[in-house]
């Protein structure tokens, strides 16, 4: 009965909204979830390792990756 | 096998390309068909002498591949330095319009040079730097060598094809009109083969990485790529007029073409200029600075934040026309949101040196680096402002959006890209250092002084054109003719002109410092011994 682009325009402006809004926000909540401060602080220093070469296909991180965090 | 299959493809498009050729109903559809035919062929030839040799070494997956990235380098300062000389003479040009010459006239007046100046900074410049330093930033992020073995070099040079095409059809007259997204629908559909082949390269990087998560820098590099390819194709809906011509016909008409125009013109800045080059900022200022970025938690809010809401902000350049109201509304309110990621990610750059500003008095790569997030800042608080209606009833159609332009194409991606060249070169070409550390602080004072006048003389000129536009008698009656203002610009424009010199000299500077440092650099020493632990 009603047009597309009026179908479209009201489930942008009430479904398509909120879904946006809760993704957004549930993103941001669990950015700060428990224990991420330590998976953050490594992914920070993963320019650090591997500069010259690629990783070795038996191991999954660098073997002297720990030695080669940022100077801090 | 896969080597026939291509001598197959390249003989096909060549003979196709030579049929098209002599079907062509206009010159430009000929020259670029000839230009196909005859780059096919010499591939083809290419090819053929490599078919059945042997492979010379296996597939090494113990080191990266840096080839594309070296020439893709090489490309960089070679297009920029072109982009910024064409841009320096149409500043020129507007200031003394006898360089529009009489015998050059249709070709290298200012309309023909104004998008080939725009296509080369922007596409050529800033896109073969955005290429050649996402394939160097993936690999070295995934710590995988990077996918699809001769892809990433079709990628490059299939790029630079579009270059090509693009560049010359603006010279010859050809152009769909849409602002960003001149070239005619065979350069589009080409361009789109390539950025497939892109995102191949970068997803399949990325899939086989080693490190067990995603490094920031390549989600913004990964949203730029699939957003780009989103626009490109949506934008660029077209019927040609005849498959032997170049022209084609919108499938959009009216309000709703203007409005996919600029969807896609805001999100080309949004994520070609921003994202893309904020993968770049997110990889290359922690190296310099040997510091790790000062918030991952704020570098991913900054990248979500920007994706949910950039790709809203479109319709500002829309006010005040026959789009409805809600939607320029929607437009403005959402740039203003903007301010929030942008300078959440200005400031993420900028506290990445908290305890290391000292660098800054002895790296001028790092302060190239930090003057940029700078201008990320100045440039993303300027842009919102503009976008509001009344602000924009003033500075819309004036010189102030160019100035506006500038300060972010010069000062943010500009200084960003040279800086991500000084870090590349010396790394690419296994140098220890720069051949010239003074050299790169005159080019950053002469990039820095030049973006100084460019802006400053842009603000001038364009509110007070704006002004001058507007301003009515007591009787209601105009004050001034357009041609009053054109005159009153003149001082300015002479200004504008001198900042692109200075600016084209710094970058002038910096490729005869890379040059030097690939010719006569000192070789770092090769074998490295096992680090000892500090």
């Amino acid at each position: 009965m009603e047009d597309t682009y009026t179908i479209m325009r009201i489930f942008a402006g009430t479904g398509g909204l909120i879904f946006m809004f809760l993704a957004f926000i549930g993103m941001i909540l669990f950015i700060f979830r428990p224990g991420s401060r330590k998976v953050h602080q490594d992914s920070a220093n993963i320019p650090f390792r591997h500069d010259d070469k690629p990783a070795r296909s038996n191991e999954t991180d660098g073997s002297d990756a720990h030695l080669r965090e940022a100077r801090q | 096998m896969l080597d026939y299959v291509k001598l197959l493809i390249l003989g096909l498009v060549a003979v196709l390309a030579a049929i098209a050729a002599s079907y062509a109903r206009d010159m430009l559809y000929m020259i670029h068909m000839i230009l196909v035919m005859v780059t096919a062929t010499g591939l083809f030839l290419w090819q053929l002498r490599r078919t059945d040799e042997p492979v010379s070494a296996e597939v090494l997956e113990t080191e990266y591949m840096d080839g594309p990235v070296r020439v893709g380098v090489a490309l960089t300062a070679f297009w920029g330095v072109v982009g910024f000389l064409v841009g320096v003479f149409i500043a020129f040009q507007l200031a003394y319009p006898q360089l529009n010459f009489d015998w050059a006239q249709g070709y290298m007046n200012f309309g023909r040079l104004r998008p080939l100046h725009t296509s080369a900074v922007i596409f050529a410049f800033g896109g073969t730097a955005l290429i050649a330093s996402s394939f160097y930033v993936v690999q070295r992020t995934s710590a995988a060598r990077m996918w699809g073995g001769g892809l990433a070099w079709f990628v490059l040079w299939g790029y630079q094809f579009f270059i090509v095409l693009a560049a010359t059809s603006y010279i010859l007259g050809g152009s769909q009109s849409r602002e960003y997204a001149e070239p005619e629908w065979y350069i589009d559909l080409w361009l789109t083969v390539v950025w497939v082949a892109y995102l191949a390269v970068f997803m399949g990087t990325l899939i086989k990485r080693k490190e067990p998560h995603i490094y920031v820098a390549n989600w913004f590099y990964l949203s730029f790529i699939v957003t780009v390819a989103m626009l490109h194709v949506v934008n660029n809906l077209a019927v040609p007029v005849s498959i032997f011509g170049s022209r084609s016909v919108s499938l959009f008409s009216g309000v709703q073409d203007a409005m996919t125009q600029w969807w896609y013109g805001h999100n080309a800045v949004g994520f070609f200029l921003t994202a893309g080059f904020l993968g770049m900022m997110y990889y290359f200022i922690p190296k310099q600075a040997e510091r790790p970025v000062y918030s991952y938690k704020l570098s991913i809010i900054h990248f979500w934040a920007l994706i949910f809401i950039y790709i809203w902000a479109g319709p500002h350049h829309l006010h005040y026309t026959a789009l409805p109201d809600w939607a320029s509304t929607l437009g403005m309110v959402f740039s203003i949101v903007l301010w929030m990621p942008s300078w959440g990610g200005m400031i993420n750059g900028l506290m990445t040196l908290s305890g290391a500003w000292d660098k800054l008095r002895t790296d001028p790569v790092l302060r190239m680096m930090v003057t940029s997030v700078a201008f990320y800042g100045m440039s993303t608080f300027e842009g919102p402002m503009m976008s509001i209606r009344a602000v924009n009833s003033l500075s819309h159609y004036t010189d102030w959006t160019i100035g506006h332009v500038h300060s972010g194409a010069l000062g943010w991606n500009g200084m960003i890209t040279f800086g991500m060249l000084y870090y590349l070169v010396p790394k690419l070409w296994n140098r220890q250092a720069l051949y010239s550390l003074r050299m790169v602080s005159w080019h950053y004072w002469l990039a820095t002084i030049g973006i100084v006048l460019y802006a400053a003389s842009m603000w001038v000129t364009g509110i007070m054109e704006g002004l001058m536009w507007r301003e009515v008698d007591d009787q209601g009656f105009l004050v001034n003719s357009f041609a009053d203002t054109v005159a009153a610009k003149f001082p300015m424009y002479v200004v504008r002109g001198l900042g692109g010199v200075l600016y084209l000299g710094g970058a002038l500077i910096m490729a005869y410092n890379l040059w030097m440092t690939v010719r006569k650099g000192v070789a770092k020493a090769t074998t490295t011994a096992a680090a000892p632990a500090e």
